[in-house]
């Protein structure tokens, strides 16, 4: 106490800083392009970050920020996901006709919550950087005003992220009062000389969990996903997809392996059921869907299971498979989504599996390219997706979780086909003739990005192994 | 060396990607055929191990050797695929360049199943090579091909990602930190370990084999096939499955306790294979699909030999399953001649082909007797070889699978009486006869069966030593 503002706190809060400055900057000054804000922002917040990567561990604001390894790999992976939703946006914001510069402000303000997220260590700062992540996701998912399903896919997200921000905060509230103190240390201590079956305690995990598990769209929470990535602008879907999710599930992180892992053998079970849950639902539903991105919402369900599997393995493994398989998640999922935004041209929403017919007679290169995601979705060798799957599955028989690796190696095949019926579509449906598909250079480099390092740390995965046994160390 | 094989198909591949299409067929044949001769001189001088770390935290190795058994897999696997090249020059005329880049891609694979020495490297290929042959069937196979190609990918990964599993646990329990094979399988387990990774091993060879009562997806898969995938499947791909049972199922048997139940069941279930397919052939109104169902049966002679766990069964089985590869692929070869003149596979259909095409009944009769296991050609050798071990191991299995050798014979003979002999239909009476691309084609798979067939001692010499150390492996515990 007594220091207001130090250096230190100066130094970990500059990734935020930056964020909110270029973030209100595009909202401000819409002469200026905002791409190219957007690519500043992401410049100086890796620099940034960088820095802190260089400096090791910090603690700032008394405890209520945390710059460690676990937060830098999770805001790493914000900046690559913001930077390529930025990058994949232009075009098909201007075939929407929507294209106003302050897309690209809240995408960074989004992104500023989401440090928080994944580096406080105060249940204000967090619940602060959770609300404003959320209230962005508002209205970015509404971002197409003309539009009916976009209305109607952010109001639903509207009503039901704020009933569970609520469920959240009810939780939190409760540790606040069962602990005395809002920081995650002094709290982790003396959540440890509670009686855990204490029924306040259990109230307040339940409800805790449960807010996350909405926020993470793991069932039975998934409810809106479906209907919130489906109307939402497609860059802004697989940004709610990745860059959301992995923040909440740092969030989850920071909060069960913290304050609340003296209390795992009360929330274990709760994350194994869920965990199956989501498996099942997500992969279930997705089966029988026609809308791509309703099906990769279904997918995406199901892949919050597969690392939920992760957390319920419950070891050292566990987690690093987690944040594995989080990473990997981001990659591959963007590169889907990315060709989906392709697929948007005037006059043809391009979401269909129709849509996707024939597209190898069409645009070979990025038919191929979609496969090697779906592929990696599915979990197939050489891929990203399948090293990720591997390793979750190693932590599972290392914690003697049989019954739980076996029903996610099960589910790697029913993926597989529906996977497989775009990869059907694709290649051997009739081409229509139809429009090129929405190339811009950003979607060009950013395909070319995400599709290297999908296949690339399949083939080379060493480098992320160490970098994630670093992070958990 | 062993690396170069792998490399060649692989950057084929990459470099006819950016050839003019009507090249591709041309390139594609170069390639494999230069990688084919790769394979012989690596026959003939042997090959060197070779490993270096690939994913040192977890003990991955890429580690690839291969003895006198994988050396013989992988000259049929390149001879194969160049065939199955060479066989597709006329018929695929769609989307030629994918088809042939995707044949290189999926050779590349399947070699690497036959030298990897690493789990991780063996369950990569072995998993790998389904995407390349799953558009294989699915884009230009026949006419219920997508049906077909899913449900081959669907059936397969199932298996395969319980061998993923498997391999794990066995990583786990073992407490070696490396994914070495020989490592892994001689390390000390308890029998629960042990039983649970053998059955988890067996489930995804059982299917790739395919034994009864898991072969269901095989008669769609190779019927619905082209011509170039039918050839691969049988000749090449069904063999991952027994060549995983002899290196990585059998040395788990001592460990798994109740070896003798096990190995009882397994040989049942491949006398069941062997007798069922060799039935249900014999009911088939397609072409291909008699020939499909016949391999069920002769994979259940190889399986059986294996399950005897004596020299000679085992080296019965491992030429017999190079035999299958050359007489099965023959009969497919043959039947997608026959089908690109005539575009049905009915049997009803035809009649008295020798007429028209003589030179073809010729070597459909050798593949026919190759197959049906006649003496001084191949089948005959590896069928008596398996015979004989069957016996020593299990009198009872030699009784019950020789039914099998007749059944065998009755439905090749019958096949051959109503395709071939006969008068001549109205629409069969004009085909023409091989042509010089087809001679090249048969002809090599035709002087293999016949050399097989009257001197088999080098080929016994060369699997010998692969045998003994399975057998040493078996019989430590």
């Amino acid at each position: 106490m007594g220091n207001f503002y130090t250096s230190t706190d100066h130094f970990a809060l500059m990734p935020a800083l930056v964020l909110a400055l270029f973030g209100c900057a595009g909202l401000f000054f819409r002469r200026i392009s905002g791409v190219a804000m957007l690519v500043a922002g992401e410049l100086f917040t890796g620099i940034a970050l960088w820095r802190q990567l260089q400096a090791g561990a910090i603690t700032a604001f008394d405890g209520g920020l945390v710059i460690d390894g676990l937060g830098l790999f999770f805001n790493f992976l914000f900046v690559a996901a913001a930077a390529i939703t930025g990058l994949i946006s232009y075009r098909y914001l201007d075939i929407e006709d929507e294209h106003h510069p302050e897309f690209y402000g809240l995408l960074m303000l989004a992104q500023c919550g989401m440090f928080f997220l994944a580096t406080g260590t105060d249940l204000v700062t967090l619940f602060t950087g959770l609300e404003l992540m959320s209230v962005t996701f508002y209205v970015l998912v509404g971002f197409l005003r003309e539009n009916r399903r976009s209305n109607e896919a952010a109001l639903k997200y509207l009503l039901l992220g704020a009933f569970s921000s609520g469920i959240l905060a009810y939780g939190l509230s409760l540790f606040y009062g069962l602990t005395g103190t809002t920081k995650l240390a002094p709290m982790a201590q003396a959540l440890a000389a509670l009686d855990p079956t204490h029924p306040a305690v259990v109230l307040a995990l339940i409800t805790t969990a449960a807010g996350l598990f909405f926020k993470i769209s793991a069932a039975p929470f998934h409810m809106w996903a479906p209907d919130v990535y489906e109307g939402a602008p497609t860059p802004v879907t697989a940004y709610l997809s990745v860059a959301s999710k992995a923040a909440a599930f740092a969030l989850l992180l920071r909060l069960f392996l913290g304050p609340l892992a003296p209390l795992r053998d009360r929330w274990q079970p709760v994350v194994t059921v869920v965990a199956i849950l989501s498996l099942t639902i997500g992969n279930l539903a997705a089966v029988t869907q026609s809308n791509i991105k309703r099906l990769l919402a279904y997918s995406s369900i199901s892949h919050a299971g597969y690392i939920l599997l992760g957390v319920a393995a419950g070891n050292e493994t566990g987690l690093r498979g987690a944040l594995l398989y989080t990473l990997v998640y981001t990659l591959m999922n963007l590169g889907a989504f990315l060709v989906l935004v392709a697929m948007r041209r005037q006059n043809l929403p391009g979401e269909t599996l129709e849509d996707f017919s024939g597209l190898m007679r069409r645009s070979p290169v990025y038919a191929v390219l979609m496969l090697v995601f779906l592929l990696s979705l599915a979990g197939i060798p050489p891929t990203a997706g399948f090293v990720a799957k591997a390793y979750l599955f190693l932590a599972l028989v290392e914690a003697q979780q049989y019954v739980l690796a076996v029903i996610g190696t099960v589910y790697v095949a029913v993926s597989l086909y529906y996977y497989f019926r775009i990869v059907r579509a694709m290649f051997a449906g009739d081409a229509k003739p139809e429009a090129p598909l929405a190339i811009s250079w950003g979607i060009g480099v950013s395909t070319a990005v995400t599709a290297l390092t999908t296949l690339g740390f399949g083939l080379w995965p060493e480098p992320l192994f160490q970098w994630v046994k670093g992070v958990t160390r | 060396m062993i690396g170069l094989l792998l490399l060649v198909p692989l950057a084929g591949m990459l470099i006819s990607i950016f050839l003019p299409a009507r090249l591709s067929k041309y390139w594609a044949a170069a390639v494999s055929a230069a990688t084919a001769l790769l394979s012989v001189q690596l026959l003939r001088t042997g090959a060197t191990a070779e490993r270096m770390p690939w994913i040192p935290s977890l003990g991955v190795d890429y580690h690839v050797a291969a003895d006198g058994i994988s050396l013989l897999m992988l000259v049929l696997t390149t001879v194969m695929t160049l065939l199955a090249i060479l066989a597709s020059f006329e018929s695929v005329k769609d989307r030629v360049k994918e088809f042939y880049a995707l044949l290189l891609l999926l050779e590349s694979a399947m070699l690497g199943v036959f030298v990897a020495q690493d789990f991780v490297l063996f369950f990569v290929f072995f998993e790998f090579s389904l995407v390349p042959m799953y558009f294989l069937i699915g884009l230009w196979g026949g006419e219920r091909r997508l049906y077909a190609a899913i449900k081959f990918f669907l059936y397969t990964l199932s298996g395969s990602v319980f061998l993923l599993l498997g391999i794990i646990a066995l990583y786990l329990k073992s407490g070696a930190r490396t994914f070495d094979a020989a490592t892994l399988l001689a390390a000390p387990l308890d029998p629960v370990t042990a039983q649970w990774v053998f059955w988890a091993f067996f489930l995804a060879f059982a299917i790739k084999v395919p034994m009864f009562p898991l072969h269901t997806w095989l008669p769609d898969a190779h019927t619905e096939a082209p011509t170039a995938g039918s050839v691969i499947l049988a000749g090449v791909m069904l063999k991952m499955g027994t060549y995983g049972f002899l290196r990585f199922s059998l040395p788990l048997l001592p460990q798994a306790g109740h070896a003798r139940e096990i190995v009882t069941v397994l040989g049942v279930l491949s006398i069941i294979a062997i007798l069922y397919g060799a039935l249900v052939s014999l009911m088939q109104k397609d072409w291909k699909r008699l020939v499909a169902y016949s391999s069920v049966s002769h994979l259940g002679f190889c399986t059986l030999g294996l399950f005897s766990l004596n020299a000679s069964g085992i080296s019965g089985s491992v030429l017999q399953q190079v035999n299958h590869g050359i007489s099965t692929g023959l009969l497919f070869l043959i039947v997608g001649i026959v089908y690109e003149r005539r575009h049905t596979r009915v049997i009803a259909d035809f009649g008295g082909l020798a007429h028209a095409m003589p030179n073809m009944s010729v070597i459909f009769a050798i593949a026919m007797l190759s197959s049906a296991g006649l003496p001084l050609l191949n089948g005959f050798v590896g069928e008596f070889a398996i015979l004989n071990g069957a016996y020593q191991a299990n009198a009872l299995w030699a009784y019950w699978s020789v039914p099998g050798v007749v059944l065998g014979a009755a439905y090749l003979l019958w096949l051959y009486q109503r395709t071939m002999l006969g008068p001549a239909q109205e629409v069969n009476a004009r085909l023409q006869d091989l042509t010089v691309r087809e001679w090249l084609t048969v002809l090599p798979l035709v002087a293999w069966a016949i050399s097989i067939g009257v001197y088999p001692k080098p080929y016994f010499d060369l699997i010998a030593p692969g045998v003994k150390a399975a057998l040493e492996a078996l019989h430590r515990s």
